[in-house]
């Protein structure tokens, strides 16, 4: 079965993760990432490259016009370049846009995070809930995970102890992934008896904050072949929004994850994600998120079970988060599923290191923007 | 309403609606924290301001001198090279006058804002900062020499007003 390959990854660079990165600005960060990506790629963003896309939040950066800063530490000054306010993985979307629809041949796609320069980080959460219901005064925002995962895990029939399991498993992981920063090995029993955040949410189900930029450059498949003997093919992306609201969830299942998931399947003909995908980046900001996305997916029915009995590890049938997902590398905001595709392209080329999968052909990458938000993105990577 | 349209169904809302609550509003203030990282460069830079001191970073391939300075050359996108000191001299590139404060109030001093072009610099390259000991407003024109005025070494604290303001030279 042929791959969709009209557009391809072929390169990734990314500065080196760390939970602070107080010595260099958030531009010299991104200059690190950059070099690098175009380094891989062999081109030269001066005259090479069309079309430069940014994935920022302006309440995070800190400036009502992140664009305007972007261009000169990218290679972009006088270029054309946009800032999507969403994630990484939306301005793959564009890119891909961008490239069929012919606006360029080549497009680079930026994302940060730079958390350790936010000092106001739960206020910026709380900014994104509904001014009349969702503000609640004097309490951390996170109690809308606490509220999820409590009618997910009673819904799905999934347990507490499995999603201490995500935990076990990621963490683990991130040990043998050399560019992951938050590596250890704990038990579930560390995981459950860590200080609760919001029932039934504990401290270590939650990811930590961590810094990093991520550049990824696209081609068109014309150029794709003439540049890289390694192209990665975007086979499938797409992207849906739910709602902001309590309310109105269904935290039962994760309906942005299962609808995006449908329609990226269809665009690689996917047909059986369980057996036709090799391994899964999945979004894990918090433990119970896992479990939530990989039923959306599609990759099992019972998430807990799957990861409770080994089926997710990285010699297990289809391995979850062998990066150590966000648990085990951090939560970058916006930049967290480009760095998931910047760990899956280094699955498929076979250059992962010592947490490289034998021969790994198809993956699927997908994000979620975090509470308030019920949206998010899937996209097919395949060799 | 207009030429077009001569009635529009509803019922208009006065100020005394608002002031008086039969008009809701839903009301929120923030305060945001940031500690941004200043970085390799503009560290450098803040802490030479602190030595009464403007540098800049030299860029091998297109001989510019960036100052601000910055580790990454934009033009050519390759690291520079090496540190560079300037004069605190300067030619005015543009300048306002401006007459109001940001609560819409008029200033009873105007500030006198220039883009100054710092000498040793590269053309285009130089800070954004305030002109004073100016005798009459028609005595600042775009070209004027100028040069720093610094605060005490005593009074720097590492920020770009340890330059208090620039004045004709």
């Amino acid at each position: 079965m042929p791959a969709n390959q009209q557009v391809a990854i072929v390169g990734v660079g990314a500065s080196k993760f760390n939970t602070v990165t107080s010595g260099l600005s958030y531009k010299e960060m991104m200059f690190d990432a950059a070099v690098k990506a175009y380094a891989d790629a062999g081109l030269d963003p001066r005259t090479d490259i069309g079309s430069f896309i940014c994935c920022a939040e302006d309440f995070w950066d800190g400036n009502s016009i992140t664009d305007e800063y972007m261009p000169d530490q990218l290679g972009a000054k006088l270029r054309p370049l946009f800032t999507v306010s969403g994630d990484g993985l939306l301005g793959i979307a564009h890119a891909y846009m961008h490239i069929l629809a012919g606006v360029a041949d080549i497009v680079a796609v930026e994302s940060h995070s730079k958390l350790s320069d936010v000092v106001s980080k739960k206020e910026i959460i709380n900014l994104g809930y509904d001014p009349v219901f969702g503000r609640l005064p004097h309490v951390d925002p996170r109690y809308l995970a606490g509220l999820e995962m409590r009618r997910y895990l009673e819904e799905s029939g999934n347990t507490h102890e499995e999603c201490a399991e995500v935990v076990v498993k990621n963490r683990g992981n991130a040990l043998r992934n050399e560019r992951a920063v938050y590596g250890a090995k704990v038990s579930t029993k560390d995981v459950l008896e860590s200080e609760e955040i919001a029932s039934p949410l504990t401290k270590l189900e939650e990811s930590q904050p961590a810094d990093g930029s991520v550049v990824v450059v696209l081609a068109s498949r014309r150029r794709a072949r003439k540049i890289s003997d390694r192209p990665i093919w975007i086979s499938g992306i797409s992207w849906f929004s739910d709602t902001p609201n309590a309310e109105e969830m269904d935290f039962g299942q994760a309906r942005y994850a299962l609808h995006s998931s449908i329609k990226a399947y269809k665009m690689a003909r996917v047909t059986n994600p369980s057996k036709q995908i090799d391994f899964a980046e999945v979004d894990d900001t918090y433990s119970y998120k896992e479990l939530q996305h990989i039923e959306a997916l599609g990759l099992a029915k019972h998430a807990g079970k799957f990861v409770s009995s080994g089926k997710g590890d990285p010699d297990g049938v289809l391995p979850v988060n062998v990066s150590g997902g966000s648990l085990g590398m951090g939560y970058f905001i916006e930049a967290t599923p480009l760095i998931k595709v910047y760990e899956a392209v280094l699955q498929l080329r076979g250059m992962s290191g010592k947490n490289q999968l034998p021969n790994p052909k198809r993956c699927v990458v997908q994000s979620w923007r975090g509470i308030p938000t019920q949206s998010g993105v899937t996209a097919i990577l395949s060799r | 309403m207009s030429e077009r349209v001569k009635f529009f169904p509803g019922r208009e809302v006065s100020a005394e609606a608002f002031q008086s609550g039969s008009v809701l509003l839903t009301e929120y203030s923030t305060d945001l924290k940031y500690s941004w990282a200043s970085g390799v460069a503009i560290s450098k830079f803040l802490n030479e301001l602190k030595n009464g001191k403007i540098v800049g970073r030299k860029c091998n391939r297109c001989d510019r001198i960036l100052v601000p300075p910055r580790m990454f050359c934009e033009e050519c996108f390759r690291l520079t090279d090496s540190w560079i000191y300037t004069k605190d001299t300067g030619t005015v590139n543009t300048y306002s006058i401006a007459y109001v404060g940001t609560d819409a109030s008029r200033l009873k001093e105007p500030l006198y804002i220039a883009v100054i072009n710092i000498d040793g610099a590269s053309p285009g390259m130089g800070f954004l900062h305030l002109l004073n000991e100016i005798k009459s407003e028609k005595e600042i024109k775009v070209g004027m020499k100028v040069r720093a005025v610094w605060k005490e070494q005593s009074e720097r604290t590492g920020s770009i007003l340890d330059i208090k303001y620039f004045k004709p030279l």
